[in-house]
């Protein structure tokens, strides 16, 4: 066109961006890659190729790994990890921050080869993915620097096990890498098999940056390689970012394993817009929720829910912004929508929306797609009930769907009507809806008039079935730390056998009863059995609870909900007024635990005293395990809130009858939690005179339901009941891998020991530790200004 | 009498004619109330558009000659002479040297208008006639509008009467500052009414208005009284144009639009002096109201020192060589 056409038309032409730099990198490694194991890359071998999807041309040929590949590299981080942990957080901050440089030096190259490899437009490579690695690289060189001084007492897990997904290759590496590497841990990275370039360009800087050789192992391949890092018996964490399903299969096979596990899966989270809403600001806050990286982001904005009343004008803005949306070659600096992934994704949300999309209004862009590569058209499919398919799973593609609400408690049931739990946006122009509905919404980050903000000091991380672990944050960096306990293997605590002859010490019955809903009950299978003393004294009989008796408890669990909403005071001063009535009644339980364990009488003396101060200290602790508000870079807060994770289920410590159960009970109950506890199986009388203590010390009935019975009958019935979010074994039956496997039901948050001791009398027996199992954070993004 | 108008706008073409005149409707405190401007999200999407769009070689150049038609050339200084204003009239003519508009296969191009204070109004009326280019003068007590409301209304009346076709009026802040909008609602109608025949312009002065959600509002208001454009600012505030206040006012003149059918031309002034912001200005119009808008009937940058960065910008372009300001003829 010339110039005199272009001044009639307008328009805006072509602007792209060269891909020379990135195609002569890729000549420069031969086209052809292998592994990056022990500091070098290894010879390429039999693989796949990488293609652009934008144009279905290859880019390189990449090695799919080999089980001895997976293994040399492992050795190689096990080599490393010694030394590097060792290292001062200062030598560790100086490596970080020499990789940030460096990400920042070729910014420009790690933007284009993004883009060729994974479709999404160089805008965004350019101006959201790369400075984001490098912030959090930044951001991480400053926690290890601090790590020494601030959370002494906490070592690295070892050898991390990474698996990565394909929607932003290079961020997802930098999530992964930065807070392990800050925390000592040395890690077997695999990026996806669509996109593995950028992280073979990253392999390449740790080199310049002089990493110590075997830190940072990255090995290209499918799933299958994932799933050699999954079972490798070398691995000491897995930390996978990607779909539910394929989360949930890692949870399952590394259940028992002992590897520490945090899981970022897939969403559908929801995008509220109030009526009082600057609508023009929310429509275009979907272009960034829903049209951000063609859809491909676990946690984009995918439901749409608009006030009745504002409804139809909100559509009709939406319909005409889609129109603009300008789709085609992802290196195009004025592109909006590049091309998805791969032809399979873009095959599988065709689908989606061909199936699913009966009933409702589908309104696709208008504009015209580009003849080949894996384009979607923008679409927004309104008109959907809440029971449809597209309203409920997960189409990682660039496809809306909105339906309607009419009160604030009704968004609220519709948004949290969902199996997952990643992200929420909410748009309002009043304060006090807005941070009414924050906390309300069941996800671990909540955008205010804004969405899809990322940053390195804000965690990031979902709950229910979007996995649990935040990355980001000094709460991120516990995902790579763990407390630093001696511990010894847990052998299993038999009940005290009955003798030949019954022996009856007192011949007034006393039947301890299962405590539920803040009654006394019956075992629903009508079964008890005595407890004897060591020497065979019948102490006793205690019900024997089932698989109803749990569902039970956890409905009266789920009843007491109300707790949470209770305040932080009021929960100290019932955790204190336990402690009193408790201590009241010393004596008591002293005697108890004497006749039941055989300990002597200082030490059943210690541990009541212990279970007094213990229930002191989560009393102290309710008021004051504060959250923080993240400094990060926009006008506007970041406020990190500690929530209660839900319900928990625990099995209690067998050894220590009552200290055990205060130990797990007062953490949950002081955050705001309820729960079911299953106390000692061997010395369940504890418990069962506990709940008297609890019955007169103004505990609301259900938030903590005692169900006793074994341990290894009713581990299984708590991990698979999908109503219960976490569950926390202590018991010296060996149920860690039974309750991991089982969690993943509905990936419920799990706390196991598996068959360590755990020192309940020591430091170790209580504090921050339990506190974070018993709380999730959740990130409220609330950028202001007028 | 007006030539027909061509949608290049190469041939001299006045505004007036190409659409029907925005007829304005009552006072409607539901809508004007109920209009919302988050601050933090109209600076994201202000902050993140650069990026977002881009126009290179050919492209370029004819986006910056098309800004060049869109120019309100002005000048508003107390020093304002009939010599100035005719040597401004001339540039307004002719704003780019004929060698380049030939390298560039570009007919002839000539500003939007010019704008001056009411005494040039006779002088740039002269030395504009036959071009068709409208004469704009500031009025209403240009800039604070804080004289009597009478000789406001009767400043209009003399500048119409002297030849100006559009009418730059300042609105009364305080009515908004004070959430008065039926008196603003009133003094706008009234300025519509005095300018009889000629465009009205309504400069809202937005630095001086608080917040994005004044501005929106006032917007509307004024759309309401029959205001044919909506100006940002006098050029005299401590802040003048900026892309929030731009977003915020154009999407109100968007709501205006589909709810009552009309368009409303809007016009940033002050601040706006760079070739690479005039880009992002049309494509932030081109984006949130379409090519509609992106003629001087509905568009304008107000603006005195942005036309000689073009000019370099487009020697630049034919040539391959940085450009000079002393190579292009002054205004």
């Amino acid at each position: 066109m010339t110039v005199s056409e272009i001044f009639d038309t307008m328009d805006y032409g072509p602007a792209p961006e060269s891909a020379a730099e990135a195609l002569a990198w890729l000549v420069d490694g031969g086209d052809r890659f292998g592994h990056f194991i022990d500091g070098k890359f290894t010879d390429p071998a039999d693989g796949f190729d990488s293609r652009n999807p934008a144009t279905g041309e290859v880019l390189a040929t990449l090695t799919q790994a080999t089980q001895a590949d997976v293994d040399a590299a492992v050795s190689a981080a096990r080599r490393a990890q010694g030394k590097w942990a060792k290292l001062p957080g200062h030598a560790r901050a100086k490596y970080l921050y020499a990789l940030a440089r460096l990400v920042q030096k070729h910014a420009r190259l790690f933007a284009v080869l993004e883009t060729l490899d994974n479709g999404k437009p160089i805008r965004e490579s350019r101006d959201i993915d790369v400075p984001l690695v490098a912030r959090h690289f930044y951001y991480h060189a400053g926690l290890a620097q601090l790590i020494d001084s601030e959370l002494p007492g906490h070592v690295p897990h070892g050898v991390c096990g990474q698996i990565i997904p394909w929607n932003f290759p290079l961020l997802m590496l930098a999530w992964k890498i930065a807070p392990a590497l800050a925390a000592g841990n040395t890690m077997v990275l695999k990026p996806a098999e669509y996109t593995s370039l950028t992280a073979l360009l990253f392999a390449d800087i740790c080199r310049e940056a002089g990493l110590p050789k075997g830190v940072v192992n990255i090995v290209t391949g499918d799933g299958a390689v994932g799933e050699m890092i999954v079972a490798h018996p070398g691995i000491d964490k897995i930390a996978f970012t990607g779909s539910t399903e394929v989360g949930r299969r890692i949870r399952a096979a590394t259940a028992g394993s002992g590897k520490a596990l945090t899981l970022e899966l897939g969403g559908k989270s929801p995008y509220i817009v109030f009526d009082d809403a600057d609508l023009d600001s929310a429509v275009e806050g979907l272009v960034d929720a829903i049209w951000f990286n063609q859809g491909q982001v676990c946690c984009a904005g995918s439901r749409l829910l608009v006030q009745e009343g504002v409804a139809e004008r909100f559509y009709t803005k939406l319909r005409a912004r889609m129109e603009t949306l300008r789709i085609g070659n992802p290196l195009d600096k004025s592109i909006d929508i590049g091309a998805l992934v791969d032809p399979v994704q873009l095959a599988t949300v065709s689908r989606l929306v061909d199936e699913g999309a009966e009933g409702g209004q589908v309104y696709r862009a208008p504009g015209p797609l580009p003849d080949q590569g894996c384009y979607y058209p923008p679409t927004l499919i309104t008109g959907l009930s809440p029971a449809a398919t597209l309203m409920q799973e997960e189409i990682f593609g660039p496809v809306l769907v909105g339906t309607t609400f009419r009160t604030p408690a009704e968004a609220v049931e519709i948004a949290n009507n969902t199996r997952y739990g990643l992200a929420a946006t909410v748009w309002t122009e009043n304060v006090n809806l807005a941070l009414d509905i924050a906390p309300k919404l069941v996800a671990g980050v909540v955008w205010v008039n804004a969405t899809n903000l990322f940053d390195a000091a804000a965690g990031f991380g979902g709950v229910r079935e979007s996995g649990f672990g935040r990355e980001g944050g000094w709460e991120g960096l516990h995902a790579y730390l763990k407390p630093d306990h001696a511990t010894k293997v847990l052998k299993p605590a038999p009940a005290h056998k009955k003798p030949d002859e019954p022996q009856v010490t007192d011949p007034l019955d006393r039947t301890a009863k299962l405590y539920i809903g803040g009654k006394q009950a019956r075992p629903d299978g009508g079964y008890s059995r005595a407890v004897h003393g060591p020497r065979g004294a019948m102490l006793g009989h205690v019900g024997l609870g089932n698989r109803k008796d749990i569902r039970n408890a956890v409905e009266a669990a789920h009843a007491a909900k109300g707790w949470a909403k209770s305040t932080a005071h009021l929960r100290a001063q019932i955790l204190y007024y336990i402690a009193e009535n408790l201590s009241a009644r010393s004596d008591e339980f002293a005697t108890r635990i004497r006749l039941m364990t055989g300990q002597n009488a200082g030490l059943a003396r210690a541990e009541v005293e212990a279970a007094i101060a213990r229930l002191f200290t989560y009393a102290a602790w309710a008021d004051k395990f504060d959250g923080a508000a993240h400094s990060v870079p926009i006008r506007g807060v970041a406020l990190a809130m500690n929530e209660p994770v839900g319900v928990i289920g625990a099995l209690c410590p067998d050894e220590l009858p009552l200290l055990g159960l205060v130990s797990v009970m007062a953490p949950a109950i002081a955050m705001g939690n309820t729960c079911v506890l299953v106390p000692s199986q061997p010395h369940p009388l504890a418990a069962t005179d506990f709940y008297q203590v609890l019955d007169t010390s103004d505990l609301p009935g259900g938030v903590v339901n005692i169900v006793t019975g074994d341990h290894a009958e009713l581990a299984p019935t708590l991990a698979s009941h999908l109503n219960i979010d976490a569950v926390w074994s202590f018991s010296s039956t060996d149920l860690s891998r039974v309750i991991e496997e089982a969690s993943a039901g509905n990936l419920k948050r799990t706390w196991v020991n598996n068959a360590r001791t755990r020192d309940w009398l020591g430091t170790a027996g209580e504090g921050r530790e339990f506190l974070r199992a018993a709380t999730e954070v959740k990130n409220i993004w609330v950028p202001y200004g007028e | 009498m007006q030539t027909e108008h061509s949608l290049t706008g190469a041939v001299t073409a006045l505004p007036q004619v190409t659409h029907s005149r925005n007829p304005g409707m009552a006072l409607d405190m539901d809508w004007v109330k109920s209009v919302q401007a988050n601050t933090s999200a109209i600076e994201r999407r202000c902050a993140t558009l650069p990026g977002r769009r881009s126009v290179k070689k050919d492209y370029q150049a004819a986006w910056l000659l098309r800004a060049i038609t869109c120019i309100d050339l002005t000048t508003l200084s107390g020093d304002d002479t009939v010599g100035r204003v005719q040597r401004l009239c001339a540039k307004a003519r002719q704003p780019v040297r004929q060698d380049i508009l030939d390298a560039l296969g570009m007919g002839p191009i000539h500003t939007g208008a010019v704008c001056v204070y009411h005494d040039m109004v006779p002088t740039a009326v002269q030395a504009l006639a036959g071009t068709g280019i409208p004469v704009a003068a500031v009025s209403t007590g240009f800039p604070a509008g804080l004289s009597p409301f009478p000789l406001r209304v009767q400043e209009i009346r003399e500048s119409v009467a002297a030849g100006a076709e559009e009418i730059d009026i300042v609105i009364s802040r305080r009515h908004v500052l004070t959430g008065n909008w039926q008196a603003l609602y009133d003094e706008m109608a009234e300025f519509r009414a005095a300018c009889g025949p000629a465009h009205v312009k309504a400069i809202l002065a937005t630095g001086e208005l608080g917040t994005l959600r004044n501005v929106a509002r006032a917007s509307l208001v004024c759309m309401m009284a029959g205001a044919d454009f909506i100006k940002t600012s006098t050029g005299k505030e401590s802040v003048n144009a900026t892309l929030p206040v731009s977003l915020t006012m154009i999407r109100a003149i968007r709501d205006y639009h589909q709810r009552t059918g009309h368009r409303v031309g809007y016009k940033p002034a002050g601040g706006i002096s760079k070739a690479k912001d005039a880009l992002v200005y049309l494509s932030l119009i081109k984006e949130e109201l379409g090519n509609r808008w992106l003629l001087p009937d509905l568009f304008r940058f107000g603006a005195s020192s942005l036309l000689g960065d073009i000019e370099r910008q487009l020697e630049h372009h034919v040539t391959g060589a940085y450009s000079a300001g002393w190579r292009h003829p002054m205004g």
